[in-house]
């Protein structure tokens, strides 16, 4: 299966990020478009194309504007999450940075679609270049006419606000993203009820993911048929492929999705030479991990999870023989009790006490019933923490225990990790001792 | 409330100039909080008491409830922050890749350990969470800047340059790493007229779109469209590798869809009829939706 770049296809153009390059290569037509259209028709559209959330849940996207209640007077919103922040995940940064008009262009048709005025774009505080080009780009597109008053002339009016975040992974949930734009702790709220009923300021507001709006523009200007030919029957369109890691030339693959890791592996090089690869996660590092088993395995949202894992934000993180399973997967489980916001117990406790039993594990220091431990405690985070963030906590560790039980056996009856951190670097170590892994003991830090 | 009004004199219009132009940005002033930390970092390095106080007083808040925030996220920082945020990725991806290596190697040089700060002032190393360029692996952030594909050595020179007061490049982003205090007040909206500097899209970000141009490799026509001229299809049994750089000028614009004949797969692996399989009940909790 071939390449088929639509978001990324401009990229390389000189000053991709101009609205001026933009509009050279096509961009806003499809805006034009959707200003000729009822409203309804773009849900519509949009609904048929299949198109579902690129932020990792995979919930249909036109499906998710059609729980709008009906228009009541009152505002309703549109939230971008460009709080890009799931390990592996790398697909949306390099797209605003790349090609924050084609994000614009989005928001404006989606914005229109379900009758919003004013949107906002919540992005990562951890990404500066992004946030100018960001606010860059608002401001060439209102200059141009495309946002503020009268749109183009349509009558329709459209504010953009580009909010910057602080710090916390947590927030890319969208509930604790609402609750951060608020000006708040970003911590996640019940649901129901769910933000198109009551989300920002208890108003009705869609929140989508960068890839998904970024998707839109395409999809108006081409039709549902076009982007639904691509991709298999339930899991249509194009997506953005992130291959990184010991892969000979990691970086961003646009496929249709259904494509397999063999295939873009092919198209990268390959795993680094003289290693096999030993492990992947399919879409970041709250997807249970996979093996060389699972190869020719297509990456769509039903493939993936008929294999026991989930696609995603097909955040491909490739590792090779060299990497000892547990290092890897006890720094998942240190992220996980550092972004745990506390709100709710089971996630906020088991995230600590899995880092100190799979550090314990990781130093030699493990004693025989501890992977019982980690799959009890595991066992009572899934299912019962108050958002994804505490089962996507759980996923490696019990896909690692399956998959893996005689390498953590090792480290507990070896007394120690067999393996050496310098050989899994992709650089030599520059002098006896500098590598000696030690960074990793952070047992009770 | 606030029971004080710390900031003074012209340094209290100023900020009170820059609290109302964040909060016009918002339908209700409470979402201008996260803009002001920034902001209050801008002036004083940090979130001082003074800042919180600011903050607080602006926003018709307690004290408390600004601390609440700014102690919940990690670029806040409650003591006096170095110029340059020196952040390592450690999370496993970046660590594994050489990140801790980078990590200890740093500390061993500057002579400091996470969240310290070097006597000069210069440099406050940090490890930090998973940013977003793993195809960059083992990627430093300076100030939120992107450093990548690091080593130790790569690693050291900046921050040796930096502490010298040189002007540094990140790999993308801005001609130089700004200080800690101008990063902080772009990030509280205000704009440092930086963002047309630096490159589009760097060499990992561009892999597939090159390799897609070698191939002639796109998506599908659009449908009714004007018959393109057909370019052959390539499998992916033998992609070429694109062994051209980058394009020094301005290509020619294309057509959002142009020439298109890869085929269309629809259908071909849908046969699998089990539903994409989040642990129950986490069907409707929406990750980075």
């Amino acid at each position: 299966m071939p390449l088929s770049p639509v978001l990324t296809q401009h990229w390389d153009a000189a000053r991709s990020w101009t609205l001026q390059t933009y509009e050279s290569t096509g961009g806003y037509s499809a805006l034009r478009t959707a200003l000729t259209m009822e409203p309804a028709a773009i849900v519509a559209s949009v609904k048929d194309s299949g198109l579902r959330g690129r932020g990792g849940a995979g919930f249909p996207t036109g499906m998710k504007w059609g729980f709008l209640p009906a228009p009541d007077g009152g505002p309703r919103y549109l939230v971008v999450n460009a709080d890009e922040s799931e390990p592996g995940t790398c697909k949306d940064t390099p797209l605003m940075m790349a090609t924050p008009q084609l994000l614009i262009e989005g928001i404006i048709i989606t914005s229109y679609a379900i009758g919003c005025h004013q949107a906002f774009i919540y992005v990562r505080g951890e990404v500066l270049h992004v946030y100018r080009r960001l606010l860059n780009a608002v401001a060439e597109a209102r200059a141009a006419g495309y946002v503020g008053t009268d749109v183009l002339g349509s009558g329709y009016d459209l504010e953009i606000t580009v909010h910057a975040g602080a710090g916390a992974y947590i927030c890319g949930e969208e509930t604790a993203l609402l609750d951060s734009l608020e000006g708040l702790r970003g911590q996640p709220r019940l649901k129901p009820p769910f933000p198109a009923v009551a989300g920002l300021y208890a108003r009705p507001t869609v929140v989508n993911n960068v890839e998904s709006i970024a998707s839109v523009p395409s999809i108006v200007g081409n039709g549902s048929a076009w982007f639904s030919s691509m991709g298999t029957e339930r899991s249509t369109g194009y997506g953005l492929f992130s291959l990184s890691g010991h892969v000979v030339r990691p970086g961003q693959y646009e496929a249709p999705l259904g494509i397999t890791l063999r295939e873009l592996l092919e198209m990268a090089g390959g795993v680094r030479g003289g290693h096999e690869l030993k492990f992947w996660t399919p879409g970041g590092s709250s997807t249970p991990l996979f093996t060389a088993e699972h190869l020719d395995v297509p990456l769509d949202y039903e493939s993936v999870g008929a294999a026991g894992s989930m696609l995603g934000t097909r955040a491909l993180q490739i590792f090779d023989d060299s990497t000892c399973v547990v290092r890897a997967v006890a720094r998942w489980a240190d992220f996980y009790a550092h972004e745990s916001c506390g709100k709710c117990t089971p996630c906020r406790e088991g995230t600590f006490w899995l880092k100190q039993v799979l550090h314990r594990i990781e130093h030699g220091l493990g004693t025989p019933g501890d992977l019982e431990v980690l799959l009890s405690v595991c066992d009572s985070i899934l299912g019962r923490a108050f958002c994804a963030l505490g089962d996507g906590a759980t996923s490696t560790i019990t896909s690692s225990i399956a998959l893996f039980r005689a390498e953590y056996e090792a480290h507990i009856t070896g007394a120690g990790c067999p393996f050496d951190p310098a050989a899994s670097a992709l650089f030599e170590a520059s002098g006896a001792g500098t590598l000696t892994g030690t960074s990793a003991g952070r047992v009770g830090a | 409330m606030a029971t004080h009004e710390p900031y003074t004199g012209d340094k209290l219009e100023r900020l009170t100039g820059d609290a109302a132009a964040a909060m016009a940005r918002y339908p209700k002033a409470r979402s201008a909080l996260l803009p002001l930390l920034h902001l209050v970092q801008s002036e004083d390095g940090y979130v001082s008491p003074d800042g919180i106080a600011f903050c607080a007083a602006t926003l018709g808040l307690s004290t408390a409830e600004v601390s609440a925030v700014a102690t919940f996220y990690s670029q806040y920082k409650r003591h006096p922050n170095g110029t340059y945020t020196v952040g390592v990725c450690t999370n496993t991806l970046c660590a594994v890749m050489g990140g801790d290596a980078i990590f200890d190697e740093l500390s061993a040089h500057l002579g400091i350990g996470n969240d310290e700060t070097t006597t000069d002032g210069a440099i406050t190393l940090e490890r930090v969470e998973c940013n977003a360029a793993c195809d960059y692996a083992p990627v430093v952030m300076v100030n939120w800047e992107f450093f990548d594909n690091q080593t130790p050595t790569s690693a050291t020179d900046v921050v040796d340059r930096l502490r010298a007061g040189h002007d540094v490049a990140p790999t993308r982003g801005a001609q130089k790493v700004v200080t800690f205090r101008e990063m902080s007040r772009v990030l509280a909206g205000f704009t440092d007229g930086r963002a047309d500097e630096g490159v589009g899209a760097g060499e990992a970000s561009l892999r597939g779109t090159l390799l897609a141009e070698a191939n002639h490799w796109s998506a599908p026509e659009r449908p009714g469209a004007a018959p393109a001229d057909a370019s052959p299809t390539s499998t992916t049994s033998t992609p070429s590798t694109p062994t051209v750089k980058r394009p020094a000028k301005a290509r020619t614009p294309r057509a959002r869809t142009p020439k298109a004949t890869a085929p269309a797969p629809g259908g071909e692996h849908s046969s699998i009829d089990t539903p994409a399989g989040p642990p129950e009940g986490l069907a409707d909790v929406t990750k980075e939706s």
